[in-house]
């Protein structure tokens, strides 16, 4: 059970959250874009064997949604969003 | 004769309370205080148990957690299976027996299977039984070899409990060092939380004769223990046992005899800002031929029955060792009148000190005991040089083996923190912390009292910040140990895994099949698996892989230790949490009136309670069901809508925000007016259907579907704030602040009226997809013409205070036109007869709203929406696409839902699948709707089911909607 960093009510518990998934790169203009680079972003997710930049919805908490970087290989939260206590 | 190997004299157990117990249908005694094997071995009681696989006697080895060979199951109230018996604490009335004991105990028929040992080497049922498949034979080898059945039965009393804890500190045992460092920390003023699994704390120093500041280190323990209970920053829970290691310092800890009588366990989830384990070490047993003869026990065991317990486990013993910790044992032997015949040594040389706790007694250096002897018990034991050569017999009644001593590093592993082998000790220790942890006492090697104090007092200093304090005096006895992972010139099977049955021969036959990783050997044998986890042998596993390989016990390194620690029950873990407890409903205020009408109420997604139908006297689902759809058909029914997910959107960038999340254009809505559409993910899958209505400029309300509403709030949320977190919107779920009437059929209108609205009911007014607020029936209610039926209808929704009022209302209104209350079987067969999507049944991962005939929700206007790009490529794709279509079959009959349709119905790969089949009131006759490739091109066409037995049932293909094809109706 992780401790997560919520930037409105402070560290709590994983099973108030859910797992946003990793942070991918911003949607890209589908116009500009061909099929094989629409493809992958749509597809690749980062999977690191290390710190992974990833969302989290305090779902019972606060409702925010949040971006941790976690490690992957220890759970270590190794970088809290930017105002969390 | 009763208790015959009781001592006169001595043990911590209160021989004025007398207790009756049964085990294997035999009537004994026992005191309080006494464990289920401390009160056996009082008996007299030394065969207790059949082994696993080769069902040999066995007997009582150790005298807690580690115990690997006496499994009982517990019967009665609160029965439950495979518990130590070493760990089962004596009740009056207790009734146990042993697992794997039919048909009984001295008579065994699975004993032939040691006849037939030699055919079941390691690995045999993964050989064997794999033909046709394992599952033929799981059944009838889980009964001969398995453990306990689980309990057929819940407990009849009481019920489990979960919490959480909090604490600075969280000491995991109640030991010298534990409660040392739970006092020095506790007195420093941290929070502290301290957890044992014994019945009382003191750990080891309950078994032995120790002094703590000149005085019995057991009256240390009692003063400690009354300080701590002072202190309020102190809790301290005895009978539990911290059994898993969480990331971010998170414990489970499972108390078993929590104070409450109403409780049978609590389960404690503590987030602790340090964890010290003080969790003790666990002595190895030794590794000889026959050394699983009930009468070869763990000398630290025969230690914890003699002086915890007052009991004799033996009248002539040989004790084998290759360390110093048993010649303590030896003398608490020869104190409680016990005849010590020998103390065989491993060991060449035997340190002074050891040798000066036992004078007058045979010390065997340099020998080992190659051979137990005996059938059902021992009666005596082989004796040679550790090289060999002739073999001396000492008679006995019972062997206590030493092997060395493990730190007990269950916890400090699951923490992910590293371990490392130390030769001296010649064991594995806490090495690298990767969490906030520390260890203490024996369980990071300080294996002497003086040491064990000083440790927990150091590792609760470093995490208050505070000095040090002083330590009592407390004399021990030195720990040498020189290594002896097996006796190499033993005669007969040699156990190192006494649950499992695995022997060295198992071992070195894994090795030489290509399993040389421990981990491998672990699985391919079985050994260090079970209820013990093989708390005694896996050292010796270890070492004996290293000796066969050739190299060091660090190359070799250890199995990963896993959670729990010891057997949890299922309960435990649970807590409160089953049943609706878990998974509560969901109930509309009008429960009480649909279960009055005698609904059958079904589940309907999202753990909402729906009305299944209402049937009347006589009436089954099906002539319910038909006569609830002709009133929606011909006059007027109504149904309660409240579970429909429901969301409101409110700000500036709504509008926007919808066209990005729909197919279809929502910012060009007027206010009053709604639209059908269709929410994509962004690879194109339908994730969700509904209506969305534009109240005012900035102020929208928009249904999702009642299994989805959680997960499309969750939806909106995460793309407003992730993609959009600068646009004007709020999004506030409010599917529970409106409850609603949805009153539908030709006759829907005049019901309305007769109910009383100051809406203008005009069809040119109050036109089909438009919302009106207003005042119905004399209550403030928002009217919306939505129709899920194909039937004219008014979707009244009310605060959810005035449903009830508004539910009889409208069935007062409604009786003069033959109103019905519609369940969801009923709603069921009218949105198939008008060809409606219903999600999981026409919608899953491959179909697009093209292929659904839905060309038209897909806005060609918008450059971009949620799934556009994706679909486009989909759709450039090759190859047929399944599309959504009406069958009739032909001749009339049902078809199950589900049932795939082949080409001309022959044994082919499918083309399609019926996604639904009702019996239709408008045709008199059953209608379906289907999934079929190319079926848009196919109207007409005879398309063909083909069920599991071969049957061929032939339908025609038509349009999806089989009722009021141009929607004159709904519109009306
Ligand atoms: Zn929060």
């Amino acid at each position: 059970m992780m401790q997560i960093p919520c930037p409105f009510c402070g560290p709590r518990n994983e099973s108030e959250f859910f797992y946003g998934g990793p942070v991918r790169p911003s949607r890209p203009d589908p116009a500009a874009v061909n099929d094989e680079d629409w493809t992958a972003w749509l597809t690749q997710v980062p999977n690191p064997l290390g710190p992974v930049q990833e969302h989290w919805w305090h779902a019972r908490g606060c409702g925010t949604w949040l971006t941790i970087w976690r490690d992957t290989r220890t759970h270590d939260v190794v970088e809290a969003p930017d105002d969390a206590g | 004769m009763t208790q015959v190997d009781r001592l006169a004299t001595g043990g911590r157990i209160d021989r004025s309370q007398t207790l009756n117990f049964t085990f294997n249908g035999k009537g004994y005694t026992g005191f309080e205080g006494d464990t289920l094997a401390s009160a056996l071995l009082a008996n007299g009681v030394r065969l207790t148990a059949r082994s696993f696989k080769y069902h040999r006697p066995r007997g009582i080895v150790g005298a807690g957690v580690e115990e690997p060979s006496t499994l009982v199951e517990l019967m009665g109230a609160n029965a439950s299976g495979n518990c130590p018996a070493t760990t089962v604490r004596l009740s009056e009335g207790l009734v146990a027996k042993s697992v794997n004991c039919w048909p009984s105990l001295a008579f065994d028929i699975g004993a032939l299977n040691q006849l037939a040992s030699r055919f079941i080497p390691a690995g045999f049922y993964y050989k064997t039984f794999k033909w046709p498949n394992w599952h033929v034979y799981e059944g009838p080898i889980r009964k001969a070899a398995g453990l306990a059945a689980a309990p057929s039965e819940p407990p009849a009393k009481g019920h489990f409990e979960s919490r959480f804890g909090h604490c600075d500190v969280l000491v995991a045992g109640a030991g010298p060092a534990g409660l040392m460092a739970a006092l020095t920390a506790a007195r420093a003023g941290l929070r502290v939380m301290i957890a044992d699994e014994g019945t009382e704390a003191g750990g080891s120093l309950l078994s032995r004769k120790l002094t703590i500041g000149g005085a019995p280190a057991l009256d240390w323990v009692a003063q400690t223990v009354a300080e701590l209970a002072a202190l309020p920053n102190v809790t301290h829970l005895q009978n539990a046992t911290v059994w898993g290691y969480r990331e971010h310092n998170y414990l489970m800890v499972t108390e078993r005899a929590p104070t409450n009588p109403s409780l049978l366990e609590r389960t404690w989830r503590v987030r602790a800002g340090h964890v010290i384990t003080a969790t003790g070490a666990i002595e190895r047993g030794l590794v000889f031929g026959n050394n699983d003869r009930p009468g070869v026990m763990l000398a630290s065991a025969v230690q914890t029955y003699v002086k915890r317990y007052g009991v004799a486990p033996g009248k002539r013993a040989v004790i084998f060792t290759n360390n110093s910790s048993a010649y303590a044992v030896a003398a608490d032997l020869v104190a409680a009148g016990v005849k010590v015949v020998a103390i065989v040594d491993s060991r060449e040389t035997v340190p002074e000190d050891a040798r000066a706790q036992v004078p007058g007694i045979e010390v065997m250096a340099g020998k080992v005991v190659t051979e137990a002897r005996g059938a059902r018990h021992l009666r005596g034991v082989a004796v040679t040089a550790k090289t060999g050569g002739a073999a001396r017999i000492l008679s006995c009644d019972l062997l206590a083996v030493s092997g060395g001593w493990n730190p007990t590093v269950h916890l400090w592993s699951q923490s992910r923190s590293s371990l490392r082998y130390d030769a001296a000790l010649a064991t594995f220790l806490p090495d690298i912390p990767a969490q906030a942890i520390s260890a203490a006492g024996a369980a990071t090697g300080d294996l002497t009292l003086n040491d064990a104090l000083r440790s927990g007092a150091e590792a609760a200093a470093h995490v208050a910040g505070c000095d040090t304090p002083d330590i009592p005096e407390a004399p021990d006895l030195p720990y040498a140990v020189d290594p002896l992972w097996r006796v190499e010139t033993s005669t007969g099977k040699a156990f190192l895994d006494l649950q499992n049955d695995v022997t060295v021969d198992d071992v070195h036959l894994a090795l030489r099949e290509g399993y040389s990783n421990v981990e491998h050997v672990k699985r391919y044998t079985t050994g260090g698996m079970g209820i013990d986890q093989g708390k005694t042998g896996n050292l010796n596993i270890i070492g004996t892989v290293a000796l066969a390989q050739g190299i060091g016990m660090d190359q070799v390194g250890t199995t990963t230790f896993r959670a729990p620690y010891t057997p949890v029950s299922f309960g435990a873990i649970g807590g409160l949490r089953e049943d609706t407890v878990a998974l509560p409903y969901r109930h509309t205020p009008i429960t009480e009136w649909n279960l009055a009408q005698g609904a059958v109420m079904y589940e309907s997604g999202a753990r909402w309670r729906r009305p299944g139908y209402f049937p009347r006297a006589g009436e089954g689902l099906q002539e319910a069901t038909n006569r609830e759809c002709r009133a929606v058909r011909e006059r007027v029914g109504v149904y309660d809508g409240s579970p429909l997910g429901t969301v409101e959107l409110k700000g500036r960038d709504v509008g926007r925000f919808l066209d990005y999340l729909y197919t279809n254009v929502m910012s060009s809505l007027k206010p009053g007016r709604g639209r059908y559409g269709l929410m994509l993910s962004d690879d194109g899958l339908i994730m969700d259907d509904g209506v969305c209505f534009r109240l005012d400029a900035h102020r929208w309300i928009i249904s999702t579907s009642t299994g989805h509403a959680d997960a499309i709030n969750g939806h909106l949320e995460e793309m407003l704030q992730t993609r959009f977190p600068d646009w004007n919107v709020f999004i506030t779920p409010v599917t529970s602040q409106w409850n609603n009437a949805t009153i539908c059929g030709p006759k829907a209108r005049e019901v309305m009226a007769a109910l009383g609205t100051d809406i203008d009911l005009a069809p040119e007014a109050f036109p089909f997809m438009s919302v009106r607020d207003g005042v119905v029936a004399g209550l403030p209610a928002r009217v919306v013409r939505v129709s899920f039926t194909g039937e004219l209808s008014f979707e009244v929704n009310v605060a959810p205070r005035h449903m009830r009022a508004l539910w009889a209302k409208v069935m007062e209104a409604g009786q003069p036109f033959g109103i019905l209350p519609v369940g969801s079987e009923a709603s069921h067969v009218l949105r198939v007869e008008k060809g409606f999507l219903s999600l999981g049944h026409e919608v899953d991962g491959t179909v697009d709203a093209h292929d659904l005939g839905m060309g038209w929700v897909m806005s060609k206007k918008k450059a971009d929406h949620l799934g556009k790009r994706a679909v486009q490529i989909r759709r450039d794709g090759t190859g047929p696409r399944r599309e959504l279509v009406g069958v009739i079959p032909e001749p009339d009959c049902q078809i199950p839902e589900g049932a795939p349709l082949t080409p001309g119905g022959g044994r082919e790969e499918t083309e399609g699948f019926v996604t639904a089949c009702v019996w239709s009131v408008v045709q008199d006759r059953w209608v379906g709707l289907a999934l079929l490739e190319n079926g848009h091109a196919r109207h007409g066409d005879t398309a063909h089911v083909r069920l599991k037995g071969g049957e061929v049932i032939p339908v025609r293909v038509t349009p999806p909607c089989h009722y009021d094809p141009d929607g004159a109706k709904l519109r009306s």
